[in-house]
Order: C-alpha cells, then structure tokens, then sequence
C-alpha cells in the first residue's frame, strides 16, 4: 500500500467487476503512511514526558495552550484550500484546536482569538507576547506548498515559562491529506504533554443511517476521527451493519444483506472488490479482526445456533471456538492476540467470557447485576468495554478479570462501544426512543467529555481503527 | 386438483395479479377454522380470491396464524405458536408447490449482533416445528432480521411484542 498518495487523485477509476458487489459505491484509496521530514528535536522526548493517570484527567484540562494560525514561508496556491497556504496555515491551528477542545484536553485557544506569528518566529518564538495571555504551552507550526504540490506542515511545542521548545515534528503530505498533518500534530503535542499514546490520526468506519423506522437505509461509511473526510461506501440498496477496519486500514469487513441474507464481506478498500469470508450457506456475523490482521472471528448461525469461528484473513479452512447451545456471539482479542472476550448467553441471559485464542478455557467473567453484552478489549489490555443491559442500555468498562465495573454513559439505549487507539476514550452509538434515530457518541474512561460526533446524517456501530502510519 | 380449485385458479389469474404483499394486512382477518385433511374440496378462501402462491393467498387462508410470537429473549415455541404453525402447516400440505420464508425478528431492546443471532433462532424454531408437522425442510428458508425490520415502530412493551416474530412469507 505505499502508492497510496498517488492512488488518492485516481479516485475516478472504474469499478472492478465483481461478481457479489451489487450495493458498492466506487473504491477510495487504501490508506498512507505520512512522510515525516527530518528534524532534529525530538530524540529525548520521552523521558521527559509528562505522565498523568486517567484520573488526574482534570490535570491536563488546565493547561492552557495557545495555538496561532500556522506560517507559511510564502503565499502559494494549493488545491488544499482556495486561499491558499496562509489560509490553510489558519486551518491547521483550527483544526488542532477544535481537536484538544473537544476531546476535553487542555484549554486551548484557536487561531481566531490570538495574533499571527511570522515565519521566522515559528522557530523563535516572541514569548513575551504569550505569556502575557497566560498561555503556558505554545504551539508553532509552518506551511509550505513544494513546487512538486506537496505540502511540508511543520509542528512545534513550546513551554512558555521555560521559553523552551519541548519537541517538533515535520511530515509531508498530498493536498487532499492535509488535515492528517494536522491530526499528526495534535498528536504530537496531545502525546508530549500527556506521555499517552497518540490518537487523532485515525479513521472511524460506521453505518449510516436514513429514513423511517421500519424502512432504514443503512449504509457502509468512513470518517476521520473528527468526523472529517466523511464517505459513504456503500449505495444502500442493501442493509449494511457492524463494520470493522483492518489493522493496516486495506480491508473492512462488515454484514450485508445484498444477496437477501446476513453475510459478512471482506471489503478491500483499495480495489473495491469484496469476497465472502465463509463459503456456505449459512448467516454470518459479527466479524472481527485479530490484532495482527491475521485472522477474522465471525459467528455463524447452523441450523439455528451461533457459534464462533474463526478463520485465516487470506482465507482457507474455519476452526469452530465455540460449541455450545446458547448463541454464542461477537469477540474481541487481547492486545497480544492470546485471548478473546466474547458474550454468550448459555447461562439464560447474555454474559462476557474469555476464552484462551483456541477456544479453550472457556470462563464466564461477568458477575455483577444485569447483563453483559458486545465486549472490546482495550487495546492497552487492561480494559474490557461493554454494553450493559440493565433497565437501560449503557456503557460501561471493567477490568479483564470482570472486577471494578464502572457505568460511564446514562442513555436510554447506548450500545456497542469502540475503543480509540490509545485505549483512552470509547466510542459507541446512542438510540433514541420511539423515533428509533441514532448518533455516535464518545466519552472518556473517567465517563467524562460526552459528546456527540458530527455526522451528515444518522449513524450506528461505529469502529474505530488504529492510529495511522 | 379438484375442479373446484381450479377454478379458483383460473378466477385468481384473471382477476389479479395484485401486490405481492409481504408485510400482513392492517386489519387481518379472524383465524378459520382448521381444515379436517388437505383433501377437503374448499379450502377457506372465497372464489375471487388471491393466487395461490401469494401472501394474500396464505393470509387468506390462515389468517393472522401467518406470523407467530415470542416473549422477551424466548424463543420456544408455545401452545398459541403451535396452534398458528398448526395452521400454516395445514395450507402448506394442501399446496405443495409453495415454497416460503420465515423471517425471524427480535424487538429494539437488545443489542444488534444478538438480536440477529435470536431471530435467526426464533425463525428455526417455526422451521423445526413445521418439519415437524410433515413440511418438506426443503420448501423452507430462514432469515434473521434482528432488530432491523420493526413493525410496530413504539418503544413500548406492546410495540416490542409485536416486533418479537417469526413470520412466514411465500417466496414464490
């Protein structure tokens, strides 16, 4: 997948033919790795992290931090925004502001409200000017149009007591992709201030959803972590549910209804072609990625019991995890791809387990009030998040061991959780009642900065990908 | 075929061919009596009837036996489901040569992926017990709906009870 930059301007492309592919739209581009330029800062950043717990969460929202429209060394056009580069350097500080602000970290303030440095500044800062604003970090950052169309974006952290620059980072990118620059410098600075993983540069796939209650159009959709950069990926002439990204970002598998019945496909994103991840003839859902990308988890309904199996992602022979009469449903893997966390409800009512990858040791570890349904496996490890179903439908986490459950969501009907990459904040999609219309919502591990993403029109299941190359 | 049938047939053919209808009438009719044996010369639909073949047919006939329903994350047939299959049975042994769905759906208060798992359930169950009253297994096919194909579109108990079905629709 390295042509990738290239392959995003050949978005008009035919459709390759294939045989099952009735209800897809045309293929986008698979996803790239973002060039980064060489500076010379950032070596030592680790050790001098900041590190704070989830629970000193309030911490970081204090820090203020200023972020001033992006320099450009001179005015260019650039297919990236009609302004051109001085403008889109005002986009990027926007966008980085708009995502510290809504993930409820730090307090940032944008490029709107704060004066416009000049391109020789961005390496040394007038500091006098931000301390006056009582702006303890300072983020600087550059960009400029190479003659070849690619944009160089520039990133740099300064803390504005010690007068010092904390780390900075460079990459270059096509035009379409400017937005990830900015991604990737939130990240650099959300990392640097935190020591937490980095978050902002990946992709949620979701279903989209239209029309009236008993006769929903759902549809196969992309976003970017802001709800950004939104595709629909399907046309909607056949029901689209419960997408899952491929680790590397190629495929996506999902069900679909296109030949009557429930199916899960593995849609490769690049081509556009799709194939069955079970040949036979019996409903398959539930799909899941192992962590490697080398295997899919699916469940599968013969003669009316669903089962989990498990198959090789290149395709080949399904080994059967679960034989049990209850249905037995869904699964998420460990970080290490040595176990799976899946619900069954072979003790009367829907329940977590955790099994070892092969199937055995097969252990039921939710005990508390209610039910436990639809778990995901933190991709730190320590967490499992879940719908609990207890009156109401709500968002919860707890330990791997099932101990220390915590409620972070209070909907009518919240369900299917997603975790971001760094395993910090959760996903999941909220249902109203009677009207039956539904949003993805997110809040953080503390169940604090509840918010709902924006998307054009209703959505359910979201999945969130990793963090992107 | 018995020359009264046929022609039922032939006014059911020249008359209409009216909507394929897969969703029940708004108003179904009361259940008919069950027929003593699939030989019985009339069945219980009037001469200008829907075709054979038709969901108007079938509903016709059996009435709002068409779609039997379950309690909250139960999926056993009981002694009202047994009847209503009983019902359905009876039509599909006095036309062999309809072939048809049963749809199995769960109300909104679930989670998604369990609720594809339980309609796939609930509608096997209709299947089993239908095989088991002497229908072909091979006259059958079963989808699972889950959650996503309400009919009563409330979040009430009496909507939600209604949503948890198994419905039988002709295919052909």
């Amino acid at each position: 997948m390295k042509p990738a930059l290239l392959a995003a301007l050949l978005l008009t492309a035919a459709m390759p033919a294939t045989g099952i592919a009735q209800d897809l739209g045309a293929p986008i581009s698979e996803d790239g790795r973002v060039e980064t330029t060489a500076t010379d800062a950032s070596a030592a950043q680790a050790e001098e992290g900041i590190s704070f717990t989830v629970t000193d969460e309030n911490a970081w929202s204090d820090i203020g931090i200023a972020i001033p429209a992006f320099a450009t060394d001179r005015e260019r056009p650039t297919p990236a925004n009609e302004g051109g580069t001085g403008a889109l350097g005002r986009e990027v500080a926007r966008v980085i502001t708009a995502n510290l602000r809504n993930n409820g970290l730090f307090k940032p303030v944008g490029p709107d409200s704060l004066p416009q440095p000049a391109f020789n500044q961005i390496t040394a800062p007038a500091f006098s000017t931000w301390s006056g604003r009582s702006a303890e970090m300072l983020v600087h950052g550059y960009v400029r149009a190479r003659d070849d169309g690619k944009l160089v974006v520039g990133c740099y952290l300064y803390d504005v007591a010690l007068q010092d620059e904390l780390v900075r980072e460079g990459w270059v990118v096509g035009p379409a992709d400017w937005r990830r620059a900015a991604h990737k410098c939130s990240d650099l600075i959300f990392s640097r201030l935190t020591g937490e993983s980095p978050f902002f540069d990946s992709r949620i796939a979701y279903i989209a959803e239209t029309g009236p209650k008993d006769r929903r159009v759902k549809r196969l959709a992309i976003m970017d972590s802001d709800g950004a950069n939104h595709r629909f990926l399907t046309l909607g002439s056949a029901t689209a549910l419960t997408p899952r990204y491929s680790p590397d970002y190629s495929k996506i598998l999902y069900l679909s209804y296109v030949d009557g019945n429930p199916r899960i496909y593995v849609y490769d994103i690049g081509s556009g072609k799709q194939t069955l991840v079970s040949e036979n003839r019996n409903p398959t859902i539930a799909p899941r990625w192992s962590p490697d990308g080398r295997f899919i988890l699916y469940s599968m309904a013969v003669a009316g019991n669903t089962d989990i199996y498990r198959v090789p992602a290149t395709g080949g022979a399904s080994v059967k995890l679960t034989d049990n009469p209850g249905i037995d449903v869904g699964g998420s893997y460990s970080p290490d791809g040595s176990k799976i966390v899946f619900e069954s409800d072979r003790s009367g009512s829907q329940q977590c387990y955790v099994m070892n990858a092969d199937g055995t040791n097969q252990k039921r570890i939710s005990f508390f009030g209610g039910r436990c349904a639809t778990p995901e496996w933190s991709p730190r490890g320590d967490q499992i998040a879940f719908t609990r179903i207890a009156g109401d439908f709500n968002i919860a986490v707890m330990n791997t061991g099932g101990g220390n459950m915590r409620v972070l969501t209070r909907g009518w009907q919240d369900e299917a959780p997603t975790w971001a990459p760094n395993g910090r904040i959760i996903q999941f999609f909220r249902t109203e009642r009677n009207t039956g219309r539904s949003g993805i919502w997110q809040v953080d591990l503390t169940g604090q900065n509840e918010r709902r993403l924006p998307t054009p029109v209703d959505a359910s299941d979201p999945a969130w990908g990793p963090i992107r190359p | 075929m018995n020359t009264k049938l046929a022609t039922i047939l032939l006014l059911a053919s020249a008359t209409s061919l009216a909507a394929c209808a897969k969703k029940a009438p708004e108003v179904l009719p009361p259940p008919p009596e069950p027929a003593p044996t699939v030989t019985q010369p009339a069945p219980a639909v009037q001469p200008s009837g829907p075709q054979v073949g038709s969901q108007q047919h079938f509903a016709a006939a059996v009435g709002s036996s068409t779609t039997i329903y379950f309690d909250t994350d139960r999926y056993n047939v009981d002694s009202q489901d047994a009847a209503a299959l009983q019902a359905q049975a009876q039509y599909f042994a006095q036309y062999p040569q309809v072939t048809f769905t049963i749809e199995g759906h769960a109300d909104e208060r679930g989670t998604r992926e369990y609720n594809l798992a339980l309609g796939e359930r609930r509608a096997t169950a209709a299947k089993n017990f239908l095989v088991s009253l002497g229908v072909n297994a091979n006259r059958i096919s079963v989808v699972s709906y889950g959650k996503e194909r309400p009919v009563a579109l409330a979040s009430n108990e009496g909507a939600w009870a209604q949503n948890r079905r198994a419905a039988s629709v002709i295919i052909n």
